[in-house]
């Protein structure tokens, strides 16, 4: 693919993630401090994001299931996790989270099971759509530095 | 963290350097690592300095080694070791830094918790780096409103305090009082007001409790009974020149707070002091000089009936004590009244709290003193508050045990502090313990409390008895400041300052009325008591959970916390103090 068409691709994907709602205008952010000095600077905070989320899920997923249900605990994680996904713009992802929210204060734990599927689905998809975009990204950087 | 020298230099004056605000030295708290990295590199992208560190403890370390190495702390709400309310506080008592929350909570509740505890901004998660863009502008608030206190009171006022306190040739508290007072107001009423304000930011000649002198005043309080030893009578039997009744009634304060926690850890610590108890004052440090010394003023005096002596110490152990069911055998006793209790909690680790908390409290830094080190420390600090002395003393010994031992003690330090510092906060507001006098000895109590780590004092193993002695001069005056202007903060108002003051007007819970009480205590262990007071106040939840079996540190810290906060209630209400209650010793 030539130059060009690389970037097509690129911002064509990029504008589709906004527009579908999976990112939000904070991802806009990380992409303002990415500059020379790092110049991955998105991607690494993707990575740590995702790497750091998997015990938070962990966490939610522990107190789901441990009996009786502490839904101060399964709050107070949610909200670590959703602290943490809205710092990356993950849009959809913290749609869900404020949903469980709203479930774990009502006391639902059905609806908070429910809503943490949601959640996982939403995380893992978002996780392919940015993997796809960085590695898109970086063929077009490579074509245009080749 | 290095200093910016555009900042200092900022900081001497009110005139901000060219490249301000570049240069700007943040210290940025987030357990969350995502979080965490990007608001470094937001904060690098706007020319600040940025520290950064995802625990709280850690954070409180590094300011406290550093004292004037940042400008701003950023900081979580929401964190697994520390609640980010209580480092607010702590960070308010201690460096009187402007502190930012961040938290993705935007509920009211939470908001407002962060103005009363002190916060000088609240920013909503996700940060955005406009938001950060004008940081700078409560580090210049600050300054501004600092040196227009100090500018207020005048050097001159200070000269003249310090004049009047050296000049009272009179003892008596009333006396003294009264010429201080007179000779301030005579200057001006409004200068007088701002004294407080001032005295902690201007220096004052601070009293150093030494082994002596604490032994002066063990003697007298045995003299004349526990239950009647008030500050007036205790400076008189003193009679030593130049010490006020404040300094007196600080310190009185602090004993009582230190018995209190010898009651409630006697029951661990017996074991411990006993291993402790050292034949020599200065080598174990605290430990063993204290004990050896109050031991034989208490067995003199004799005064002190064993029943008292628990009693107080459960009162002011309260917090630590809870989970020591005092009273306490006579051998606990022995050691409580000999501020070395440490080794009480040295050996409990919670207890330590009391003791070692002042340490770590103090600097922060959880540094393994060796026991030659504490037994410096311990030394200087005897009189100070041997208590935690001891306990890190302890630590030194074990080595391994120390680094443990230390922690606790740091987490005791600090859990003490913390319920300390409220109280003190507490009182400044209401009495004139904004005066120095009380800093000075709480200065004092604290190093010795918290073995001088706090204010300025560093555990460094490297330490030497000398450095150590002469830390706890720094530390005193630091502490002294510290608390001083922690509490005077809270009447000026300063940004930090709320925190002192949420604590008082709050006094909705018996943390707060702790707090008050706690007072001279907490000037003590300025660094310590200062988070202490922040988890006092702040969080009605004190739970009575004192210290925990585990010695594990963050379980000791907690522990101690927690510890300090259901500790404090009960020592508060006992003490009941506004001000300078000490004419009603709570026995």
């Amino acid at each position: 693919m030539d130059r060009r068409h690389l970037r097509q691709q690129v911002t064509y994907v990029r504008k589709s993630l906004f527009d579908q709602g999976y990112l939000d205008d904070q991802f806009m952010q990380l992409e303002d401090l990415q500059d020379d000095a790092n110049p991955n600077f998105v991607e690494e905070i993707v990575a740590s994001f995702y790497s750091d989320s998997a015990r938070l899920i962990q966490n939610i997923e522990q107190a789901l299931v441990s009996r009786p249900v502490d839904f101060g605990k399964l709050d107070d994680c949610m909200h670590q996790f959703k602290g943490s996904s809205s710092s990356i713009g993950a849009k959809k992802v913290n749609m869900e989270c404020s949903q469980f929210r709203e479930y774990c204060c009502a006391g639902n734990i059905e609806g908070c099971i429910r809503t943490f599927q949601q959640i996982k689905q939403e995380h893992a998809t978002l996780r392919k759509k940015l993997e796809n975009f960085f590695q898109l990204a970086r063929q077009a950087g490579q074509a245009e530095t080749a | 963290m290095s200093t910016a020298s555009s900042s200092a230099a900022w900081k001497a004056g009110d005139v901000v350097p060219d490249q301000f605000p570049a240069g700007l030295r943040v210290l940025v708290v987030d357990d969350d690592p995502t979080c965490l990295m990007i608001l470094e590199k937001m904060l690098r992208t706007c020319l600040y300095e940025v520290t950064k560190c995802n625990r709280a403890e850690t954070a409180l370390s590094l300011l406290r080694e550093n004292k004037n190495g940042y400008d701003i702390v950023i900081s979580d709400v929401h964190m697994p070791d520390m609640d980010g309310f209580k480092l607010l506080e702590h960070i308010g008592l201690e460096m009187d830094l402007p502190v930012i929350m961040m938290s993705a909570d935007d509920g009211k509740n939470v908001v407002m918790k962060g103005v009363t505890h002190g916060a000088c901004d609240y920013l909503i998660k996700p940060v955005r780096i406009e938001a950060l863009k004008n940081i700078w502008q409560h580090v210049v608030r600050k300054k501004k409103n600092e040196w227009k206190d100090f500018e207020q009171s005048g050097s001159v006022e200070e000269g003249d305090r310090q004049q009047k306190q050296s000049e009272d040739a009179d003892y008596s508290s009333s006396a003294n009082e009264g010429n201080w007072r007179n000779s301030k107001k005579r200057k001006d009423e409004e200068e007088e007001a701002e004294e407080r304000d001032d005295t902690s930011t201007l220096k004052k000649p601070r009293v150093v409790w030494s082994v002596e002198l604490h032994q002066q005043f063990v003697a007298a309080v045995n003299q004349l009974g526990i239950d009647k030893a008030v500050p007036k009578k205790i400076l008189e039997l003193m009679n030593v020149p130049g010490l006020t009744r404040e300094n007196v009634a600080s310190h009185l304060q602090k004993y009582r707070l230190y018995l209190r926690r010898l009651s409630g850890v006697s029951q661990h610590q017996n074991n411990l002091t006993n291993s402790f108890i050292s034949p020599q004052d200065a080598t174990y440090g605290p430990l063993s000089s204290l004990n050896g010394l109050d031991l034989q003023t208490l067995a003199a005096t004799g005064q002190l009936p064993a029943q008292s002596l628990a009693t107080l110490q459960a009162a002011g152990l309260g917090r630590s004590a809870v989970k020591s069911r005092m009273p306490m055998p006579i051998v606990d006793q022995r050691n409580l009244f000999s501020f070395e209790n440490p080794k009480l909690r040295f050996g409990e680790g919670q207890q330590q709290l009391s003791s070692s908390k002042p340490m770590n409290l103090l600097h922060g830094i959880p540094t393994t003193m060796e026991p030659k080190q504490l037994a410096n420390l311990h030394h200087s600090a005897q009189s100070l508050g041997s208590m935690n002395m001891q306990v890190n003393a302890h630590g030194g010994q074990g080595g391994q045990g120390d680094s443990l031992l230390m922690q606790m003690n740091q987490s005791q330090a600090r859990g003490q502090i913390l319920n300390e510092s409220t109280g003190s906060h507490v009182p400044t507001l209401t009495s004139s313990m904004g005066q120095p006098v009380l800093s000075n000895t709480v200065v004092g109590g604290v190093l010795a409390r918290n073995c001088l780590a706090e204010n300025g004092m560093t555990f460094n193993d490297s330490h030497q008895n000398n450095s150590l002695q002469s830390n706890l001069d720094v530390g005193t005056s630091v502490l002294s400041h510290q608390g001083f202007s922690s509490t005077q903060r809270t009447g000026q108002n300063r940004n930090i300052s709320a925190v002192g003051k949420p604590m008082f007007t709050a006094g909705d819970t018996t943390d707060h009325v702790n707090a008050q009480n706690v007072g001279p205590i907490n000037t003590f262990f300025t660094d310590n008591s200062v988070r202490v007071k922040s988890e006092f106040v702040p969080d009605a939840s004190c739970e009575t959970n004192l210290f925990p079996e585990q010695f594990g540190q963050e379980d000791l810290m907690s522990a101690l916390l927690k510890q300090q906060q259901g500790g404090v209630a009960p020592a508060e209400n006992e003490f009941d103090f506004d001000g300078y209650p000490l004419d009603n010793i709570p026995v």
